[in-house]
């Protein structure tokens, strides 16, 4: 925990990034998942990747989050932590949550239940054995559950939820870690209009106080959230920076239009 | 529903066991038997109705035996969804401390009259004691051992898999694995553990003689009370926020290590733990039926255990207590009128349980269990609405 504070004071003392991933190559197979991929994400920043099937996205969600390792590159977390080094659960100690593409909630458990497990705190083996709920803690899951909007939903199982409901209960989750940084893989797919919408507005409201990196195909979205895009082709990037103006880049339309 | 936790604030852990309709029924069920069935044995005059025979009190302590062990795979398989087709050998394991410190008990009594080396090993030729038997002659030495090595078995064999992130089928097989390795060494006469016969003819233990009435009810006793323990032991871990993390893991254990939890630590607590009360399970099993071999070692044991478990229920803890009974009641039965089909009967059981009964015994009854159980029914057929809806919004 010192070390990660220290680090947070020089960040910001330098004036660094929260997120640099520089020359990041990964091989699958004789596959290249993801070639000479660099970028950098600000404290503070929200930030849209984008790009079609196979260009690397999920991949480098796992190198982030220690569930892949590169085969060469740099990721950095606040200037100076190496994250390839580390595994998940020390990244996401460090304050990195991840939301997966698929909506990964803890069915057998109530909304409340999810929430509490993913309260930041102790997560030793026997911390968790005579662990007692406190109210710090209760008001803390409470407050969560109103920005996600599933209060009403508090004692219901988590396997109950709608598609929606889940991917929000699994951003609330993320949020109960406290993390610095949030990465959001595909936070929109299968939702309704009025779902997606609610979800921009909750994706924008996390982004006050902390990073948030979305990986996301769906383009009005993606506009909603109104930000810096990045967009990924064959494991690099492609190009870099407000939507209407990547959408006008020739390379970029003939990635998206091309095939 | 009353909510008891509300109601009993000032105990919590009277709270939960009272919110816990399975298990509180368990326990009285318990409660009664420790005092009704050793009375029924010692004080009923035996030609009364209400005799309890001695063979029937034997009977129902090594099923007493047989559900710790399924409450010991339950809590593991059914809370953490580690499917282990070896727990047989912690088991064993625990049996064989218990057998040590029996064959120290019978001192010069056995055939050859060696007061310190047990029959099999004067028969071998062996001049000294091995070192590994020193101790055993002191009951709470034993004791301790009966948990000691199953725990340190499973804490070594679980750091190693755990960590190596072994889940799955893979993780079963390599649990078959070990209790195949311990099946062929104890088999071996040179490990000093008896060999093919293991331990046997065991005369007394703490200074009275195994075969009377009063001992057996004992040990009827002493099963019925380690059952209710670590039935409590284990409703206390799976109602915590820690059994709230194995349930997770069960269901979806990638998102645990995201929320920042070491999963193997967690996986090797509960598997200690439950290695642990297998063990206390085969060291109480011993005594009552006078011998552990390296059969107890075979892998279909450790199979068969998990068939107790999916049959009563699993996730209910109490559900693999019923299953172990029913199953060997079943056994008991079958054997004794159609031995050749026992196998088939149990094969078929596994079938059909499975196919119809997933959640077991315990989860077909819909009304009953805690409140978490019947809504996995309603989580399934919700499921299915979903499912039906989607592919209505698709088509």
């Amino acid at each position: 925990m010192n070390a990660a504070a220290m680090s947070t004071a020089s960040a910001k003392a330098q004036g660094g990034t929260i997120l640099y991933v520089d020359g990041v190559s990964v091989t699958f197979d004789g596959f290249r998942a993801l070639n000479n991929l660099s970028f950098y994400v600000e404290p503070g920043e929200l930030r849209a990747i984008i790009g079609p099937n196979g260009a690397g996205k999920t991949t480098m969600m796992d190198i982030i989050t220690g569930k892949t390792r590169p085969d060469s590159g740099d990721v950095l977390f606040q200037s100076e932590i190496d994250l390839t080094k580390l595994d998940e659960a020390e990244i996401a100690n460090l304050g990195i949550g991840r939301k997966f593409q698929k909506p990964t909630v803890f069915e057998s458990h109530t909304v409340f239940d999810n929430l509490l497990l993913a309260c930041s705190g102790g997560r030793g083996v026997f911390q968790a054995l005579f662990h007692r709920l406190g109210t710090a803690e209760k008001q803390r899951i409470e407050e969560t559950l109103t920005t996600i909007m599933l209060t009403d939903s508090r004692d219901a199982l988590a396997a109950n939820l709608s598609h929606g409901q889940k991917q929000w209960l699994e951003i609330g989750m993320l949020l109960m870690q406290e993390p610095d940084l949030l990465l959001v893989d595909e936070p929109v797919a299968g939702m309704t209009d009025s779902e997606t919408e609610q979800t921009s507005k909750l994706l924008r409201t996390i982004a006050k106080d902390r990073s948030v990196v979305v990986v996301e195909h769906d383009m009005e979205f993606v506009r909603d959230l109104d930000c810096k895009v990045t967009v990924l082709h064959e494991g690099s990037v492609l190009a870099e920076g407000r939507l209407d103006v990547v959408q006008k880049d020739p390379r970029v339309i003939e990635v998206y239009l091309g095939r | 529903m009353t909510d008891y936790r509300q109601k009993y604030q000032t105990t919590p852990v009277i709270g939960w066991l009272m919110k816990d309709r399975g298990g509180m029924i368990l326990l009285a069920i318990l409660g009664l038997a420790i005092i009704l069935v050793p009375a029924g044995n010692l004080l009923v005059p035996k030609d009364s109705l209400f005799h309890v025979p001695t063979w029937a009190l034997g009977l129902l302590g090594k099923y007493l035996c047989y559900a710790l062990l399924a409450l010991s795979v339950d809590l593991i398989w059914g809370f953490c969804g580690i499917l282990s087709l070896g727990h047989g050998a912690f088991f064993a394991l625990g049996g064989y401390a218990m057998g040590m410190h029996l064959m120290r008990q019978i001192g010069d009594r056995g055939v050859y009259g060696n007061p310190l080396l047990p029959d099999f090993m004067v028969f071998l030729n062996w001049s000294e004691l091995p070192w590994y038997w020193y101790g055993f002659d002191m009951f709470p030495f034993a004791i301790v051992m009966a948990m000691f090595v199953p725990g340190l078995l499973a804490f070594v064999f679980g750091y190693l898999t755990f960590r190596s992130r072994v889940t799955g089928v893979y993780l079963s097989i390599i649990t078959q694995a070990m209790t195949y390795a311990l099946l062929l060494a104890f088999f071996r006469n040179d490990m000093g553990f008896g060999g093919n016969n293991g331990l046997t003819d065991f005369k007394d233990l703490l200074g009275f003689n195994l075969q009377t009435d009063g001992m057996r009810s004992s040990l009827f006793v002493a099963s019925a009370l380690a059952l209710a323990v670590c039935y409590i032991v284990a409703r206390g871990i799976t109602r915590s926020r820690l059994g709230k993390v194995l349930i997770a893991i069960r269901d979806a254990e990638s998102r645990v290590r995201f929320t920042g939890y070491r999963v193997e630590h967690y996986k090797l607590f509960v598997f200690t733990v439950s290695a642990v009360m297998a063990g206390i399970a085969g060291a109480l099993y011993v005594p009552q039926v006078g011998i552990i071999n390296p059969g107890e070692f075979a892998p279909a044991a450790s199979i068969e255990v998990v068939i107790w478990v999916a049959v009563g229920g699993r996730g209910t803890l109490y559900g693999a207590v019923l299953g172990a009974f029913l199953v060997n009641y079943a056994k008991t039965y079958f054997t004794g009128v159609l031995p050749e089909l026992w196998l088939f009967f149990l094969g078929g059981l596994f079938i059909a349980v499975t196919l119809l009964l997933p959640k077991g015994i315990i989860g077909a009854v819909p009304t009953f269990g805690s409140p978490d159980r019947q809504s996995v029914f309603v989580t399934w057929r919700k499921r299915l609405n979903d499912r039906r809806s989607r592919q209505g919004g698709s088509a």
